[in-house]
This record gives C-alpha cells, sequence and structure tokens, in this order.
C-alpha cells in the first residue's frame, strides 16, 4: 500500500527552484532514502512532506492525508526528527519525553508507560534524569528519536539522522532505526548524503540532484545500472548522478549549519 | 450537541497544550533559576539610585504621592517590558536548534503554541514583581495590601508580559537573526518607556508625546498598576478599561503571532 504520494511537487524560493516536480511513491514499511549533496532540495523535500513548507505548487498525499488541506491531520500520523539538534538541552531526558507526549495527545492514563518504554527501548533508562546538555551525541540522536515515535507514528522522517556522528554511535542508531521498522512497522523517510547509510538502511534510494530525482531504485539495482557488469559502491553511483563539480556543495549557511550540528553531537 | 462537544474538546485541547508549554518553560526556570536573581538588579538600580535622587528634586508633579510611590508601578511596568522584549531572542535561538520545528510538526495549535511563551512569560513577569515589591517594602513605599489588589496586579503583570513578549516574538519572525533582533530590541524599549507614564505623568509631555503615549500598550499597564499597587494611588482610566485595553491588545498579537510564528523556519 502506498503511504506517501508526490505528484510534480515543486517549492520555488524566488528564483531558486528547490524541488522541481517531483514525483514519488513510497509503499508502507519501506525505509526510503532521499540521497543527494548539500543543496539539492533534500530538506526542503522533507519540509513539505512534514508540513512545515507548504508547496509552491503540486500535491503531496502522507498516510491517506493532504499535506495542504489536511495539514493538522497529517501532523497526527507522522514523527519527525530535525537535521538540527531538537531536544531541548536544559530538560532532562525524561522531560523531553513527557512535554511530547502530551503534546501528541498521548492519554494520561499511557504516558509514563509510553515514556519509560521509550526510555528502555533507546537505552536511555539510567540517564533519564540527567540533563541532556550531559548526554553524548548518539545518546541525543536517540532521545530525539524517541520522542518522534511516542505516538507510534505511521511516518517517520528523519532528516540525516547520523550527522555529525562517530562511527560506533551511527551504528546503534541504524540498529534503532531497523528495529523500529520491524517492531512498529513504521515506514520510514530519511535523507542523508553517507552512501554507506544508505546501503546499510534502505530498501529503496532516490538520488536528488538540483531539485530533480536523477536516479531511482533499491541499491544493488542502482549498482548494477552503473556499473554493467563491473563491481562498484553507491559511491560511484551518487558521483554518477550527481557529478563532481566543484560548485555544488551548498551555500554557505548549510555547510556552517552542518558544522555547528556536528560540533554539538560529536 | 455533537458540535458542542467537539467545541468543548477544542477548548479544553487549547488549553491543555498551552499550559503543557509554560510547564516546558517553567521546568527549564527551576532547573536554572539564576536568570531571576540576575534580572532583579536592575529595577533595584532604578528605584535606589533614579527614585531616590528625584524624590528629593521634587521637579515631577504626582499629586499627593512622594515620586519614589510614584514611579514604583512604573518601574514594575518597565521590567516586565525589558523581560518580555527580548522573549523573541528565544524564539531565534530555538529556531537556530530545531527546536521550533518539532513543535510546528506536532499536533499543536499555532496559537497555542504562542500563548503557552506568553504565559512563561507572565510567570517570570510575576517573579520580578515579587522582587520588586521586597524592594519598595524596604524603601518604605506605601503599597496596598488588600487581597483583591494584590490579585489585580498578578492579572496585570500576566498580561502585560503576554503583549509585549508576543509583540517580541512577531518581530523576531520577521528579522529572523539575532543580530538583528538585538539592535532592534534595543530601539524598540526605550521609545516605549519614555512615551509612556512610568516615571512622569502624561500631563508634563509635550502634546505630540501624549498622542504617543496614549497610543502605548505600557502606559494602560502602569495606569493600572499605580492604581492597584499603591495605598491611594490614582490613574487617568477606570481599571476596568485599562484591562479591556490591555486583554484586547494580547489578543489580537497572539493571533498575528499565531500566522507569524511558522514563518520565523
Amino acid at each position: 500500500m502506498k503511504i506517501i504520494e508526490t505528484r510534480d511537487l515543486t517549492k520555488r524560493f524566488g528564483q531558486l527552484l528547490a524541488v522541481n516536480h517531483l514525483s514519488l511513491t513510497i509503499d508502507e514499511g519501506e525505509i526510503f532514502g532521499l540521497l543527494g549533496p548539500n543543496g539539492a532540495g533534500k530538506t526542503t523535500t522533507i519540509k513539505m512532506l512534514t508540513t512545515l513548507l507548504s508547496p509552491t505548487s503540486g500535491q503531496a498525499i502522507v498516510a491517506g492525508l493532504d499535506i495542504r488541506h489536511q495539514a493538522a491531520r497529517v501532523r497526527k500520523v507522522i514523527g519527525y526528527v530535525p537535521q538540527l539538534i531538537s531536544a531541548d538541552s536544559t530538560l532532562t531526558g525524561y522531560e523531553n519525553l513527557m512535554i511530547f507526549a502530551k503534546l501528541y495527545d498521548v492519554p494520561r492514563r499511557e504516558r509514563e508507560n509510553r515514556v519509560s518504554q521509550a526510555l528502555h527501548y533507546m537505552g536511555l533508562e539510567e540517564a533519564a534524569d540527567k540533563l541532556v546538555r550531559h548526554y553524548s551525541g548518539g545518546m541525543i540522536r536517540r532521545l530525539e528519536i524517541a520522542q518522534s515515535m511516542l505516538h507510534h507514528p505511521r511516518v517517520l522522517f528523519l532528516d540525516e539522522p547520523t550527522i555529525g556522528l562517530d562511527p560506533a554511535a551511527r551504528r546503534t542508531v541504524w540498529e534503532h532505526i531497523i528495529n523500529l521498522r520491524q517492531q512498529f512497522g513504521t515506514t520510514i523517510f530519511l535523507t542523508t548524503h553517507l552512501m554507506d547509510e544508505a546501503d546499510e538502511l534502505c530498501s529503496r534510494v532516490a538520488i536528488m540532484h538540483l531539485g530533480e530525482i536523477a536516479a531511482l531504485g533499491s541499491p544493488q539495482e542502482l549498482k548494477e545500472a552503473v556499473g554493467h557488469g563491473e563491481e562498484v559502491t553507491l559511491d560511484d553511483v551518487f558521483i554518477h548522478y550527481t557529478g563532481n563539480e566543484l560548485d555544488n556543495g551548498g551555500n554557505f549557511r548549510d555547510v556552517s549549519r552542518t558544522r555547528r550540528v556536528a560540533r554539538r553531537l560529536g | 450537541m455533537n458540535i458542542l462537544q467537539s467545541f468543548f474538546q477544542q477548548i479544553y485541547s487549547f488549553s491543555h497544550k498551552t499550559l503543557v508549554l509554560t510547564e516546558l518553560e517553567m521546568r527549564k526556570l527551576r532547573h536554572d533559576p539564576t536568570e531571576l536573581f540576575t534580572r532583579a538588579v536592575q529595577p533595584a538600580l532604578w528605584l535606589l539610585i533614579f527614585g531616590q535622587v528625584f524624590t528629593r528634586v521634587r521637579a515631577i508633579p504626582t499629586g499627593n504621592l512622594p515620586y519614589l510611590d510614584f514611579m514604583t508601578p512604573g518601574i514594575l511596568a518597565q521590567s516586565v517590558l525589558f523581560i518580555a522584549i527580548f522573549y523573541g531572542i528565544s524564539i531565534i535561538w530555538e529556531k537556530d536548534l530545531g527546536v521550533v520545528h518539532k513543535f510546528l510538526v506536532s499536533p499543536t495549535p499555532r496559537a497555542a503554541l504562542v500563548l503557552g511563551k506568553a504565559l512563561s512569560a507572565g510567570v517570570r513577569g510575576l517573579a520580578q514583581g515579587l522582587i520588586v515589591v521586597i524592594i519598595a517594602l524596604l524603601l518604605r513605599v506605601h503599597l496596598n495590601f488588600n487581597l483583591l489588589s494584590l490579585l489585580g496586579v498578578a492579572v496585570a503583570v500576566i498580561l502585560g508580559s503576554a503583549l509585549f513578549s508576543t509583540f517580541s516574538l512577531i518581530i523576531a519572525c520577521i528579522v529572523k537573526t539575532r543580530e538583528r533582533f538585538m539592535g532592534l530590541g534595543q530601539v524598540l524599549t526605550m521609545p516605549l518607556f519614555f512615551a509612556s507614564n512610568a516615571i512622569y505623568p502624561i500631563s508634563i509631555m509635550p502634546s505630540w508625546l501624549q498622542v504617543v503615549s496614549h497610543l502605548n500598550p505600557l502606559t494602560y499597564e502602569v495606569d493600572i498598576l499605580r492604581q492597584l499597587m499603591l495605598a491611594g494611588g490614582t490613574g487617568s482610566y477606570q481599571i476596568g478599561f485599562d484591562l479591556v485595553v490591555l486583554t484586547a491588545a494580547t489578543i489580537i498579537l497572539v493571533l498575528i503571532g499565531a500566522v507569524m510564528y511558522p514563518k520565523v523556519i
């Protein structure tokens, strides 16, 4: 069953065409990866699908609901972990979860239970009453994923979930993402520019370049299409479709933001 | 019947979410209450130095009230304004962190997000009020301890904080960066303060400034506080009128804020 469907989804910021007639279909239960260099339009796409930005034109349906006209209902059935650090560092892990359990209308009787389950599931029980300021990068990401899963959403959007994490922490986050899908059947839509992440996690990937989809398929299919019988990695596929010109590396704001996140998580 | 039921459910859900956001701010404050104390310095300086000196000068006509008494409600209103007007900076900070994104994606009405912030500014304002009252007591200002008046003071402080913090939120959503906001915050606070009846009566102002001060919400905040806080305090308007002006301005700003808030990202 289709859970996300976009038709000619377009976002324009003044002169800049950030997302250009994007048409995509994602099935329920997939882990779908949107790949692309900085500034390719990945984050803009995710912001439109999560109702943060309204599209300039085109249409998108998430879990059967129109993101334009039924935005309030879309918000009840999706979870979102922004690329930026969204956990509140001046509160404890427990408080971060409890506030969101309330905002997501988890019934009062179930709240305690849901929160302690989430803490247990993400391996944060011991740190529950510590201020998030003292958490490691991996712990913060796990807490944020726990926050966005409290209401058992049907689709979880993860924008660069492992940016700035060290390899060990990255692997733990991956395991948790895979577990989420197995345990709750959650569809996962993530963006990344790490090819091994896409290779490891995603059932299908789309490579985005200058606001458009340059290639779409399972990692295996893409490698075969580019390699013509030779052994290639997803990195080669990526470079094949996005080119390796020097000038497509995002603007100053993107880069400084990425570095800031990396510094705070690392 | 069903319509009525769902209407009340929505009201309940709206108030609940608003209070959750206020709770969030209160929890932050509980983990680190230092700001409450550092913010006590400014009103203390105004009352101790400016107030004491101008009481000697007797240059400002304040009716039967000693000048220090006259300015005490003005200084409370001032500190409410100063705390609230920089509230927007926290919105920009939260935007840079990504906290705002997460709130906006949650099923929380935009107006509840804005009002929750406004109320938490109110709680900070109350803490400030307590400090000003303590300093005033030490300086032997003649305060009014009627319970109903005290309650009225609390309501006025919460309303004033909510009003100016929401104003600040709207500015933050327009300018979007901390640097621009800091500059603008300075530019806005001083005219709001001096074009009001906080430290001198409107009657001694030149007529153009009198017009401005009647349009300034801070004037109504000071007016209501002056009537409620002081033993023998008088004002220019009815207390009810002050309340209506402050409430109406707050509601209008919250509605504008609800539209502007999603644009901050």
